[in-house]
């Protein structure tokens, strides 16, 4: 299997087919479907290497980054989305928000 | 014991004697009948933003706007020479909707050069000139200079695209705007180009939703589970307080403090937050912006956390200290729905550390609006019972106050106006 993220970061690459997405609603139903236990570990693992990944990612131009570093930023994306569910709330789902839905429609890339 | 300085009456309620301070009714917000004097009496007349200039980029860029309240559906269009047009989205011939992709309710935009009817081929200019009709010989006396696009009244102001439904709108767009909106020109919206859109369908009345946002006495308690622990009981001792109120015409203006989380503790602040640097109150590394107009912070706060220019009557600009701003749009669908739109801008990110900040941004405005968007269909459904009819409100609710009064003035004025009855 080819590698999905830049090789420094070769050991995150078990989380990168599921937490690799372009979208923020991609992201938000990820997040909803997946238990505590999953969200926990990609938290683990990824939050340690924020700062490291956030500086991997801004040598680039933003404008024309490799794909494999598009991958990594949506990863980090990724762990934006899931840390008010881990830090704070402690489930997947937002607290005290019963059934309200506010859909991303529109939003830069990547 | 206030925290800020009051208005020498007190109270910000009582510097605005016109509001009172008697227990309120929410029958404004449960009444279909209502609902069909407010679209007459206020949607059909007053000044209703429907986006910005940079949606439209060139010279035939177009979006349409489905505006369910005013029972209209419109194409917003920048012609040959620059001009920014809106006209009703209705072909001349049979009726059709002129501009739509798969769904007919559904908006869309893009590019053209004119726009042809996807019926018979009728085509309009960007000018809303009728250009070309298909077999024109066929037809009795139809002189193509009488029937072009209904034009819709279309005025910009700072990048912002108002359009006006009256026949004859009472008010140029800057008089209805007033002195208190005007004076935010200058700030660099256009500049802010970074845009996150949010929608969804609320399951309230509009106002329900205004009110939501127009008070901070409910974010020490409603977010409370939003933050760490010792954030929140800080928040819940003190209560909120707001440092400036004011009230200009039918708009409304509350300032917030300042919050600086990256000065408080780290029992207090999200772990996430402190590397990307990002959160509810914005990017931590504030851009130069140059120098602000004076309608920013008018209240003179310091620290300054936001302002919240509440138009009448569904539109919200608010401006952060932080250098970013969001809009909100409260479009009705019927007495107890409506479309809630959220949009917030940036400068555009240069690097991937600032494209990293307005994400936890962004993500952190809507974890907070799902919860301000929770209680909204417990209070319409709870209202609707009409078991309770009178409802205090606050010092810090007075702006609440004011857009029921305004609401009931326009509807009396018109019902008086065209109906002869108040």
């Amino acid at each position: 299997m080819t590698a999905m993220l830049p090789p420094p970061f070769a050991a995150l690459e078990p989380f990168a087919p599921t937490w690799c997405l372009a979208t923020e609603s991609e992201r938000w139903r990820r997040r909803h479907v997946s238990t505590m236990a999953d969200l926990s570990a990609f938290y683990d693992a990824v939050f340690p290497r924020l700062e490291e990944a956030i500086e991997f990612c801004n040598q680039f131009p933003l404008d024309d980054l490799p794909p494999d570093v598009t991958n990594l930023l949506q990863l980090i994306h990724s762990l934006v989305m899931v840390s008010m569910a881990v830090e704070i709330f402690g489930q997947p789902k937002t607290i005290d928000a019963a059934d309200a839905v506010l859909d991303r429609v529109r939003e830069p890339m990547p | 014991m206030s925290r800020f300085p009051r208005p020498f009456e007190g109270t910000w309620t009582e510097h605005y004697p016109e509001l009172g301070t008697d227990p309120v009714t929410y029958d404004d917000s449960i009444s279909p009948e209502f609902y069909e004097l407010e679209r007459r009496a206020i949607f059909k007349r007053a000044w209703l933003n429907v986006g910005r200039v940079e949606q439209l980029a060139k010279p035939g860029s177009y979006f349409t706007k489905e505006v369910a309240v005013t029972n209209a559906s419109i194409v917003v269009v920048r012609d040959r020479e620059g001009e920014v047009r809106a006209f009703h989205n209705v072909c001349r011939h049979r009726g059709n909707k002129l501009v739509w992709n798969d769904f007919p309710r559904e908006e869309t935009e893009g590019v053209a050069r004119q726009f042809v009817c996807k019926y018979h081929g009728w085509r309009y200019g960007l000018d809303g000139a009728l250009n070309h009709v298909q077999q024109e010989s066929e037809f009795f006396d139809l002189d193509k200079s009488c029937y072009g696009l209904v034009p819709v009244h279309c005025e910009v102001w700072a990048g912002f695209i108002f359009v006006n439904f009256a026949h004859q709108p009472e008010q140029s767009l800057r008089e209805f705007l007033g002195p208190m909106i005007t004076a935010l020109e200058g700030y660099p919206f256009g500049r802010m180009t970074e845009r996150f859109a949010y929608r969804t369908e609320v399951h309230a009345n509009w106002k329900l939703f205004v009110d939501a946002f127009a008070e901070f006495y409910h974010a020490p308690v409603l977010h409370a589970k939003q933050s760490r622990e010792r954030y929140a009981a800080a928040g819940q001792k003190l209560g909120f307080e707001a440092p400036y109120y004011r009230i200009d015409g039918p708009h409304r203006l509350v300032s917030t403090a300042g919050v600086r989380n990256w000065e408080m503790g780290d029992d207090a602040v999200k772990r996430s937050e402190v590397l990307t640097r990002g959160g509810l109150f914005g990017p931590w590394d504030k851009p130069d912006l140059g120098k602000m107009p004076p309608g920013v912070n008018p209240g003179r706060c310091d620290p300054w956390g936001l302002d919240s220019f509440q138009l009448f009557p569904n539109f919200v600009i608010l401006i952060w200290s932080q250098g970013w701003y969001l809009t909100y749009h409260y479009w009705p669908t019927s007495y107890n729905t409506h479309t809630f739109d959220g949009n917030v801008y940036f400068l555009p990110a240069r690097t991937a550390r600032e494209r990293i900040a307005h994400e936890m941004t962004a993500v952190t405005f809507k974890e907070f609006a799902l919860q301000d968007g929770n209680t909204l269909e417990a209070t319409q459904l709870s209202l609707e019972t009409r078991a309770v009819d009178r409802f205090h409100l606050n010092d810090q609710e007075v702006l609440l106050r004011h857009l029921h009064k305004v609401v009931g003035d326009w509807v009396d004025e018109y019902s008086f106006a065209n109906e002869g009855q108040p």
